[in-house]
């Protein structure tokens, strides 16, 4: 397994440096932020006069060379701090891992339950194609595709929770019923039916189209033809032969397009009012929190690098094609 | 060619409905101020009128403005803003992919180096963290879209222009004393521009889905009429008006669709052979 550990090492230091780079680039933005820091974090703590101001200054190293500032800003973020929010009256960090389990479940739940269905409805699409089922999937997928999510999740909402009242519309739990255990969980279960639909219909029209054509295009190739003509059974070449090979890309593809879900929840958690962090990004962005705006924005982006080891990892561990070296 | 082209497109039937359904609302937005001269956002009449029930045709929003006003000035932004920010992540795109499928070696590694960078940050997260720290207008919605948009251009070009890079008549043209620019202008672009038309024909729906969402957040410019703001301003009385949000959400939904049937109907006419192969 050294090697395992090897390859562990060299993807954990490239992404490490694919952050640094984000970071810098999110120390840009906040100097970029509309408005001297300083004066604008006295506005937050509402406080005005030119003494606080100048005293901000010096607290926070403002008066400092910028590539200081830099530097410590740089420091600050791998040591996990991600600066004070004024408006909440509390470190970014703090704010965000709260509501990271909330984002997790969603967003988690949201892929597997894209990925599962869009390889379900790829499948059966290509197995019938041509026909009628692979009309209507191919129908469903290019609609679902064009479908703007955050306008389905209000749909949703209209169809069930409004005209047919079966699911809650919004929130992560109901309040005031203290559920425990097994009711607890049902409860959330109920609560993250509509916002994992609406999340994940659109990535489920993604990987149904790509593993369609996936599909397709292995179908065509010599090895199945020699599996076919020795008589294996129409069934055991599309289960052992064809999807064997034809998924792998389409599971690679997904893994590495998981961490964009995240950018979705933004939408999503502001329909459904999910306490995630998506939800406070909306919130941050009508207080005009521009620190805790930023510090999502890192967030996600170390999110999207986590899900894309994780990726590379399965990958390797999967295809034995694949030479760590 | 001519012929060959708009016979391969018309025997895609989505596409040909896509086009129609394209050049009715193209119709549709740019005499915006026929059908509606009046403001979109003047709030003449009661607010929260239904449809069809003697007010305007798609009743009003909470503000007494007319929701179909709202859609068919609506149009103009998003089709506008969809296609300036995919001409921007074009020129972008193909530019980056150029040159380093053209050049390869350090330049190649160091542009797809930082082609990855833009591909691993949330794009969304970028586009929304980057309208609202300089402004919502429709400058930088545009060059918000833009920025999160050109990377799979870069990659789509930059493979083109890799396995060009070799054939014969960019050899014989390098030989004969051509200058570079030449060479990546007049000898590689024009072979490999369908692959490239077709995936910026796809990057124009998909900008218009993401300048509805940001302006649906409210990072809208402040001054257009838009189909996002008016689904992101009706979100809160869905429950008591769904004709406030479900009309501009239809119209994004059908205008997306068309342009990507009429995405898939260029493939078809400019790739023949792939069409062929996905199509089984």
């Amino acid at each position: 397994m050294a090697w395992l550990s090897l390859f562990l090492v060299r993807r954990l230091l490239k992404a490490a440096g694919i952050l640094f780079v984000i970071v810098l680039i999110n120390f840009a933005l906040i100097r970029a932020a509309p408005g001297d820091p300083a004066t604008v974090m006295a506005g937050e703590a509402g406080a005005g006069d030119a003494e606080y101001v100048e005293r901000l200054r010096e607290r926070f190293g403002l008066n400092e060379p910028l590539h200081t500032q830099m530097f410590v800003y740089v420091t600050n973020v791998f040591q996990g701090d991600l600066g004070f929010s004024y408006r909440q009256n509390q470190p970014v960090m703090g704010l965000i891992l709260e509501r990271l389990p909330a984002t997790l479940l969603l967003t988690v739940t949201a892929f597997v339950f894209a990925l599962a269905m869009g390889i379900l409805l790829g499948t059966l699409a290509a197995a019938n194609v041509g026909r009628w089922s692979d009309t209507a999937i191919t129908t469903l997928a290019l609609i679902s595709y064009a479908t703007p999510l955050f306008w389905l999740g209000l749909m949703l909402i209209l169809l069930f929770s409004v005209q047919l009242g079966w699911l809650p519309s919004f929130g992560y739990e109901s309040t005031g019923r203290d559920y425990e255990g097994l009711a607890r969980a049902l409860d959330v279960g109920r609560h993250l039916v509509l916002p994992v639909l609406t999340l994940g219909l659109f990535y489920m029209a993604v990987y149904t189209r790509l593993a369609r054509s996936s599909i397709l295009e292995v179908h065509e190739m010599d090895f199945v033809k020699t599996a076919r003509s020795k008589g294996v059974s129409e069934r055991n070449v599309m289960v052992r032969h064809i999807l064997r090979n034809a998924l792998l890309p389409v599971i690679t593809f997904a893994g590495f397009q998981a961490g964009h879900l995240i950018g979705g929840s933004i939408l999503v958690e502001t329909v459904f009012a999910w306490p995630g962090i998506g939800r406070l990004a909306f919130d941050a962005l009508i207080q005009r929190d521009y620190q805790v705006l930023l510090g999502v924005f890192v967030v996600t982006s170390v999110l999207v690098l986590a899900f894309n080891i994780v990726t590379d990892l399965i990958y390797t561990l999967i295809d034995p094609r694949i030479e760590v070296s | 060619m001519n012929r060959e082209f708009w016979s391969a497109f018309a025997s895609n039937r989505g596409a040909v409905i896509g086009l129609v359904f394209l050049v009715l609302i193209i119709i549709v937005a740019a005499s915006a101020h026929l059908i509606y001269p009046v403001s979109p956002w003047s709030m003449g009449n009661p607010p929260f009128q239904p449809p069809l029930a003697g007010g305007p045709f798609l009743g009003t929003d909470t503000l007494g403005r007319d929701v179909a006003a709202g859609v068919v000035h609506g149009a103009r932004v998003s089709l506008l803003i969809g296609l300036v920010s995919s001409l921007a992540a074009l020129l972008i795109g193909v530019t980056l992919g150029a040159v380093a499928g053209y050049f390869g070696g350090w330049v190649d590694d160091a542009i797809m180096r930082f082609t990855e960078l833009f591909q691993t940050i949330p794009n969304f997260v970028l586009a929304v963290v980057l309208v609202a720290i300089f402004t919502p207008s429709i400058g930088s919605l545009v060059a918000a879209i833009a920025i999160v948009s050109w990377p799979p251009l870069a990659r789509l070009t930059r493979g083109e222009f890799l396995s060009l890079r070799s054939r014969e008549f960019v050899l014989a043209a390098v030989t004969t004393g051509q200058s570079t620019p030449h060479i990546i202008l007049r000898e590689i672009l024009p072979n490999s521009l369908s692959p490239i038309i077709v995936a910026a024909s796809l990057t124009v729906a998909t900008a218009i889905l993401l300048e509805s969402a940001l302006s649906f957040l409210g990072l809208g410019d402040p001054n257009v009429m838009s189909w996002g703001y008016q689904i992101g301003a009706a979100r809160t009385v869905i429950r008591q008006a769904w004709w406030m949000s479900f009309f501009p959400g239809i119209a994004i939904l059908i205008t997306v669709l068309a342009i990507n049937l009429v995405g898939e109907g260029l493939n078809d006419a400019l790739n023949p052979k792939l069409a062929r192969k996905g199509r089984g």
